[in-house]
């Protein structure tokens, strides 16, 4: 391993020989712009998200509660991991009786992985925001809602808001000033369950991550 | 003088089943693409917009790779650089030996293949385990990928319910795809649970934020980063970017050439190992950053295009060539039109050479190429460098071994020939006359085409007849 400053020098050196002619790459900024209003975007989203067999249901801020419980109840699910700090985790622990038994992420992994990797049915989590053309949540999962919960529980449940659901992958990350703010240790998009078309290029589902991904639109 | 890459078309031609595996595939991804670009005036501006961004990275190249590996650093993930593929091995090695790690779970990464990873480790006693389904099935078959996206394509269901019968025997026989599927999950599972050390390849770096960006539709790629306390990823010094607006246009035009999806299910932007408080992710994280002849390629103003590559597939999946003989005929670790012009350069024109051969160059594969690589211009240039007789005057590896003496005397002659117009115009004049007299059997090229008949007379001839005045 000792070499790979050796390494280092020899490559950029090599690199640095050529003559690499000044040229300016215009055409770099063109950006697809799409006119879209927000029912438009929420048309759209809906729209890619089922065509990957993600389930999509619309909601209020009063009714979206509402809906976890039925999906919860509708997929049988025996419990739900849920963070108890974030905004949504609070309300869903404070109904705790209407739930499924909660889960709480609440050490390391290393602490629990065995019970995360065989004995959670479903996690539930909040999401950075969505993009509209491709059917895309976009998650920075953090301390309260580590990375594992929306990759290794065969159900995925996350809560979209239509406010922060853009048009475009280019314009979130504009928008939503990913450069200034600096990146997360890991930045996601997640546009459906887990598929896979290796065999045959027949589509088969939860192939690591989850079988199914339920969006809940507010 | 039959090479060793024909009698591996020859065989590979014959296998019937094979061969149709490779038709229904191919069919359907073209069928995809297109489908995704249903506006050509916008498709061809992002083609350009793709290149110009790849382009741009490329001619700042050192100066981004330094950009990166310092913003990497400061994340926390440790940068590593090989010069060969040797090297970028005993790397991955000596981490692993830090972490006494007796094993290591895959994601898809064609680096690691072009490393030969997999068989280093393995003559240590350390089991390298694919977890990307393509790749999972190909490994239990001991086969290499025959296609950089798709691995296993060259298999239908029936070929894989019986490998996986013949490998797992007390799980009951199936072709069902959901259930072959499922039976994979499980057994990965159980291995991402417990493996120490997580490898995957990269598709963009961020010099701009020092983020590495994997693409994947299974989560392979997302469990061997997040799983594993240890996280090793590999790749070319080429895929970096400038900044992070680069990566949307690149993306959304790397998936729909690929696979023909809007995007893929999961995009996984990795930054930072685990930080304190956060409860999850691999305590350390790895950036091994390989040239294996990158360098080389970078020197020449007209190769450097080939460094363009988003490794997307399109080309392969467009061309006449690799449908017919299939992805284990070229025997590189990158099949296909990228792979008979990435390999030859790699490996030098004496190893591959022969690969710039197998095209014909119809120009499908530049046609579909999202960063627009003139594929067939630098085909035809290293088939040039084979055989040049000034090969000091190039980089490229191996140039001039391919000149053959035969071949030199025959293309002097015609030279000779044609610029003497007498001597041209006699001989011509001649063959016509006597064109009963030449050989209707003309070797391989006969063997499945008639030989080609000269006209009564020459072009030359009936242009004067015509009273055209061509001088
Ligand atoms: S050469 Fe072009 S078409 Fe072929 S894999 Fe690379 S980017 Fe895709």
């Amino acid at each position: 391993m000792s070499n790979t400053t050796a390494s280092r020098t020899n490559i950029l050196a090599r690199l640095r020989e050529p003559q690499r002619p000044e040229c300016g790459f215009d055409e770099r900024d063109y950006l697809s712009r799409f006119d879209w209003d927000r029912a438009e975007r929420v048309r759209r989203f809906t729209e890619r998200m089922v065509a990957v067999r993600a389930e999509v249901h619309q909601a209020t801020a009063d009714t979206w509660l509402d809906v976890v419980k039925q999906v919860c109840a509708a997929k049988g699910l025996k419990n739900l991991l849920v963070s108890p700090e974030t905004e949504r985790g609070k309300q869903i622990h404070a109904q705790a009786e209407h739930f499924p038994a909660l889960k709480t992420y609440d050490r390391p992994i290393e602490g629990w992985k065995e019970e995360l990797f065989y004995g959670v049915d479903a996690a539930f989590t909040s999401t950075f925001g969505g993009i509209a053309e491709t059917g895309t949540l976009i998650l920075m999962p953090d301390a309260e809602e580590p990375r594992l919960m929306s990759l290794v529980p065969p159900v995925h449940i996350a809560v979209l808001e239509v406010d922060k659901l853009y048009t475009t992958f280019a314009e979130a990350v504009q928008e939503q000033g990913w450069v200034k703010t600096g990146m997360p240790s890991n930045a996601l998009l997640v546009s459906g369950p887990s598929k896979s078309a290796d065999i045959e290029q027949t589509l088969a589902y939860g192939v690591h991550g989850p079988k199914e991904l339920v969006v809940i639109l507010v | 003088m039959t090479s060793e890459f024909r009698l591996t078309v020859r065989e590979n031609l014959a296998k019937a089943e094979v061969r149709a595996n490779f038709y229904r595939a191919m069919d359907g991804l073209m069928t995809r693409r297109l489908d995704q670009f249903p506006d050509k005036v916008e498709l061809e501006r992002l083609r350009t917009q793709s290149m110009a961004i790849r382009a741009n990275a490329l001619s700042k190249l050192p100066e981004l790779l330094e950009q990166l590996e310092a913003n990497l650093t400061r994340n926390g993930i440790q940068v590593h650089w090989a010069e060969t593929t040797d090297q970028a091995n005993q790397i991955v090695l000596g981490i692993m030996q830090q972490h006494n790690a007796q094993s290591i779970i895959k994601g898809k990464s064609m680096v690691s293949e072009e490393m030969g990873l997999n068989h280093f480790l393995e003559a240590l006693g350390i089991e390298a385990l694919e977890s990307d389904l393509g790749e999972f099935i190909i490994q239990l078959d001991h086969e290499a990928p025959s296609h950089i996206i798709m691995p296993a394509i060259h298999k239908n269901r029936v070929q894989i319910a019986k490998l996986f019968h013949e490998k797992f025997p007390d799980i009951p026989y199936t072709e069902d795809v959901d259930e072959l599927t499922q039976l994979a999950r499980r057994i990965l599972r159980d291995k991402f649970y417990a493996a120490p050390v997580g490898l995957s390849g990269v598709n963009f770096m961020v010099a701009e934020t020092g983020t590495l960006c994997l693409v994947e539709n299974e989560g392979n790629g997302r469990m061997s980063t997040t799983a594993p306390p240890v996280h090793i990823a590999v790749t070319g010094i080429e895929k970096v970017v400038e900044s992070l607006s680069d990566v949307p246009p690149l993306l959304s035009i790397l998936t729909r050439s690929a696979t023909g999806q809007p995007i893929t299910t999961y995009v996984n932007m990795i930054s930072s190992p685990r930080k304190p408080g956060e409860k999850d992710g691999p305590e350390e994280v790895h950036l091994v950053l390989l040239d294996n002849g990158r360098s080389n390629i970078y020197s020449d103003p007209e190769l450097l295009a080939t460094l363009r590559c988003i490794r997307c597939g399109a080309c392969i999946n467009h061309c006449p060539v690799y449908v017919r003989i299939g992805g284990h005929s070229y025997g590189t670790v990158y099949p296909g039109p990228i792979g008979s012009i990435l390999e030859p350069q790699k490996a030098g024109l004496d190893v591959h050479g022969e690969l710039t051969q197998a095209s014909t160059l119809c120009g499908a594969c530049s046609e579909v190429c999202p960063v627009r690589i003139p594929i067939p211009s630098i085909l035809n240039r290293l088939r040039y460098d084979g055989v040049r007789k000034d090969a000091a005057n190039t980089n490229t590896v191996g140039s001039g071994k391919r000149r053959t003496l035969s071949e030199a005397a025959t293309w002097k002659t015609w030279a000779w020939a044609a610029t003497h117009p007498a001597l041209y115009h006699t001989g011509s004049k001649l063959a016509t006359r006597f064109k009963g007299m030449l050989p209707t059997n003309l070797g391989a090229w006969t063997s499945v085409r008639t030989a080609p008949k000269l006209a009564e007379s020459t072009l030359h001839e009936r242009l004067k007849a015509l009273g055209v005045d061509h001088e």
